[in-house]
């Protein structure tokens, strides 16, 4: 069982790692790059039949070279076993298509066709939620999104999923396609390993992935003299072994159109405040009236 | 019932040092072994009083289980002992060197979480390589049967799994124990009940103050009137750069006297005795408690049933030789001899009799001896009958009983060396209390120290403390919340106290139609999972799912 993760690296939103200019614009070069925080989920989905089904998982993404980092991370949090980089000039500035494009012929470049493909559900930059469906409809394969669990059966070649009904946590449909398929991993999916060989075999890639990762990130060191594209379960394609014509794939292939953007209003510095005395009785009554509006009385 | 469960030759459950040694023979004898730790590592749900013994009569030691043990997993090798029977100030010291290094290999200071998580990878290490392997945060449950039979385990995280032997080292709250009927939670008089608290020492600090070298250790045990007339002593250990410094109370006296174990610790702590070790500074690193089981009562003289055999404090096997307390040593010698049985059974066809063999092992190696001495049966049940220990008590205190002390000199230190005298000793407040307060009060001085150090009160210690609280599933159930069926939890819980109202339990009064209804209330937040309260009230207690719960980090 083959099961290719596809991932972005996103800015890191957490509080004390973004950083801003004056105009309120986001500082790329300042701000750390991380895996999309909903990656983890198609990892964990993918991890998950990995475990229970055996076989591997691919990490895929396609970036600047800065992703190798994030791609490392994959390994190292989510034990993904081989990294694939789609890198270079050309393909800087794709919009979701463009990338679907680019990603899927990655895809279908691969020695091992996948029997599975996962993607998070939309990224914590750009929120479409696009790219992964419409890498889906590149590779023409069954598509499953909002999924929160699943069962494959390697025999009959199926998978059996939960889904949530529009992302409504209220509403679960079970469903069933035929492999390959293509998984959207619901932020709401949870692996579950309910056998101890299970959970043991997850010990051991826990274990086995770290020291790889660790491996990999001696490639990645400032100070070193190692090329990353020779590490074994590396491997880093350009457009043209992607075969790929530029005018179809970055800027040049992206339909989209920005028509432009609005600044996010800033949240005023100051606000003007009056010191009411709990205790002043005529003061504490015209606070009431002031809200009594807000609240719907008299 | 499916027949499609998983299936391994053996499972331990625990992997306390009892089921590491179990684990560990088992492997060596490459039976696929899987071992089941509810904790978040092995080692955070245990607390010991921290020494380990190495018995030379013992057929297995830690150490020769687990080779490089002393270095990686233990602290300080204790080499000194000593007990101080404690009058007020007055203190008259005995040294017990003989009885502690009477059939001591060697005696390790240890803590629990550091020495657990050392020894679980190292079982995992090898139970993987015969097909299984160690998993934390997994509990275990109940018993899967077939029929009447015990076939497997269930538990909270995994399917149950079918199992030729299962090894329940699951500690004195044992939940296989009580399913298969070979222990219950009945009687107060069966336990032991500890506390301690860890204590951070400056770098030299304990080298300087108890005047050992870096790789040695002290011992101190403590008696007297420092706790009030409860049954049970006091006791210091020294550890790499820390002391663990506790108390042990047989639980019905904590629960008559309505003690509270925290303050019984803090009358220890506040001592002047104390004073020199502990410095100016006091910085408490954890807060813990534990049932200990009181192997002269409750040592199940057949621990198992079926294919399960008990192991360790599961089967009682916890010895109190005297002031000297060793039950870490009887877990391995158990663990490794039930997994010996295992072993024997099956290379002859017949893995069914594993549990018979294992009893045969622990009579023939010795070790039901040391746990239930027969010259404690006669002497021991017969002191410890009421009117029979009263007497005793009034003739020790008594002008002619003080003579005979005060005559016996320092000769007395003899006496308390002597492991026969020490194995046959009933356990009633004269060994405890009023013994040891006339031997100070007759032979000893008063101590010298200003100790001014400030225990922590019970709120930070709780609060110190790591939990992982598992909402909306309570792992304790007060079956019947009226105060006289469950309102010694409240002074006996190590976590709860009278008049404060942040612990597992309080007290209430409760008006209802212009009565007043007095009745006890839980809270399981602050549970340390000690059991206490599963004797001395009326509860359904089990423990939390795995992971869950209080987290020590010493141990």
């Amino acid at each position: 069982m083959h099961s290719v993760v596809l991932t972005k690296g996103v800015p890191d939103f957490r509080e004390g790692q973004v950083s801003f200019d004056e105009d309120g614009h986001l500082e790329r070069g300042k701000t750390p790059t991380v895996m999309n925080p909903n990656d983890r989920h198609a990892l964990r989905a993918a991890l998950q039949t990995k475990v229970r089904n055996e076989g591997s998982v691919s990490l895929m993404s396609m970036g600047p070279p800065g992703y190798m980092e994030v791609l490392q991370e994959g390994m190292r949090d989510v034990y993904a076993d081989d990294l694939y980089l789609l890198s270079d000039r050309e393909m800087g500035a794709a919009d979701t298509w463009a990338t679907a494009m680019t990603v899927a012929t990655g895809i279908q470049k691969l020695d091992d066709p996948p029997d599975l493909v996962f993607a998070g559900f939309k990224t914590a930059d750009g929120e479409t939620g696009h790219t992964g469906p419409q890498t889906e409809w590149c590779l023409d394969m069954p598509l499953l999104t909002h999924v929160i669990s699943l069962d494959i059966d390697e025999a009959e070649e199926t998978l059996r999923a939960k889904r949530l009904v529009e992302g409504d946590v209220e509403e679960i449909e079970t469903v069933e396609a035929p492999l390959p398929a293509f998984v959207v991993a619901d932020p709401e999916f949870e692996p579950t390993y309910r056998r101890a060989d299970h959970r043991l075999k997850h010990k051991d890639l826990r274990e086995t992935t770290r020291d790889r990762a660790d491996e990999f990130g001696e490639y990645l060191d400032d100070d070193t003299d190692l090329d990353p594209t020779d590490w074994d379960r590396f491997t880093m394609w350009n457009h043209e072994a992607l075969n790929l014509d530029p005018d179809y794939i970055g800027l040049d292939g992206s339909p989209t159109i920005v028509a432009g953007v609005d600044p996010i209003p800033k949240a005023p510095s100051e606000r003007e405040a009056t010191v009411v005395d709990p205790d002043d009785d005529a003061a504490m009554e015209g606070v009431v009236e002031e809200l009594a509006p807000y609240a719907g009385g008299d | 019932m499916t027949d499609d469960y998983e299936h391994y030759e053996a499972v331990v459950v625990g992997a306390g040092p009892g089921g590491a040694a179990a684990a560990a023979t088992l492997a060596r004898n490459g039976i696929e072994t899987l071992v089941l730790e509810r904790g978040v590592d092995a080692g955070s749900k245990n607390v010991s009083g921290g020494l380990l013994y190495a018995e030379e009569s013992s057929p297995y030691t830690i150490d020769e289980l687990f080779p490089g043990f002393r270095d990686e997993a233990s602290d300080r090798e204790v080499t000194e002992h000593y007990i101080h029977n404690v009058a007020g100030r007055d203190v008259k010291t005995f040294d017990l060197g003989d009885l502690h290094h009477h059939d001591t290999e060697w005696a390790d200071s240890v803590l629990r979480r550091k020495m657990d998580s050392w020894l679980a990878r190292e079982v995992h290490e090898m139970t993987r390589e015969t097909g299984g392997g160690l998993l934390t945060e997994v509990r275990v449950n109940g018993l899967l049967r077939e029929g009447a039979e015990i076939v497997g385990v269930t538990c909270d995280e995994l399917d149950p799994i079918r199992a030729d032997v299962i090894i329940a080292a699951d500690g004195v709250n044992s939940e296989l124990a009580r399913d298969a009927g070979l222990m219950d939670w009945e009687e107060p008089e069966e336990w032991f009940q500890g506390v301690k608290a860890v204590v951070d020492m400056p770098e030299g600090a304990i080298e300087d103050r108890f005047n050992v070298d870096e790789d040695e250790g002290v011992a101190h045990l403590f008696s007297g009137d420092l706790f009030r007339n409860v049954r049970g002593g006091g006791f210091l250990y020294t550890n790499d750069q820390s002391l663990s410094i506790g108390t042990v109370f047989h639980l019905d006296s904590i629960a008559d006297e309505r003690a509270e174990p925290q303050q019984l610790l803090d009358n220890l702590l506040t001592h002047p005795l104390l004073a020199d070790w502990l410095g100016d500074e006091y910085d408490e690193l954890e807060y813990s408690a534990k049932l200990v089981p009181d192997s002269k009562k409750v040592a199940h003289p057949s621990p198992y049933r079926d294919r399960l055999l008990l192991v360790g404090d599961a089967a009682g096997q916890m010895q109190a030789q005297g002031p000297i307390i060793k039950g870490m040593n009887h877990a391995v010698t158990a663990g490794a001899l039930a997994a010996e049985a295992f072993v024997d059974a099956r290379s002859r066809g017949d893995t069914s009799a594993a549990g018979e063999r294992y009893v045969a092992k622990l009579e023939n190696e010795g070790v039901m001896d040391k746990l239930r001495p027969t010259r404690y049966k006669t002497l021991g049940k017969l002191g410890e009958v009421g009117p029979v220990a009263s007497a005793m008590n009034a003739v020790t205190d008594s002008a002619l009983g003080r003579a005979a002390i005060s005559a016996l000199g320092d000769r007395a230190e003899s006496l308390f060396n002597s492991p026969f005298l020490m194995g046959m000793l009933p356990d009633t407040r004269m060994g405890y209390v009023t013994v040891p307060t006339v031997i100070a009060e007759e032979l000893g001085a008063p101590v010298e120290g200003v100790n001014t150090i400030e225990p922590p009160e019970l709120d930070d210690r709780i609060g110190d403390l790591t939990y992982d609280i598992d909402e909306g599933n309570p792992h304790i159930e007060l079956r019947d919340n009226s105060f006289a069926a469950s309102g010694t939890a409240v002074t006996a819980c190590p976590v709860s106290a009278k008049d404060f109202g942040g612990g597992c339990y309080r007290d209430e009064y409760v008006g209802t139609n212009g009565s007043e209804e007095h009745v006890v209330s839980l809270d399981t937040q602050p549970c340390v999972e000690c059991g206490t309260c599963a004797v001395v009230a009326d509860t359904d207690w089990t423990h939390p799912r795995g992971g869950k719960g209080v987290e020590y980090e010493q141990g």
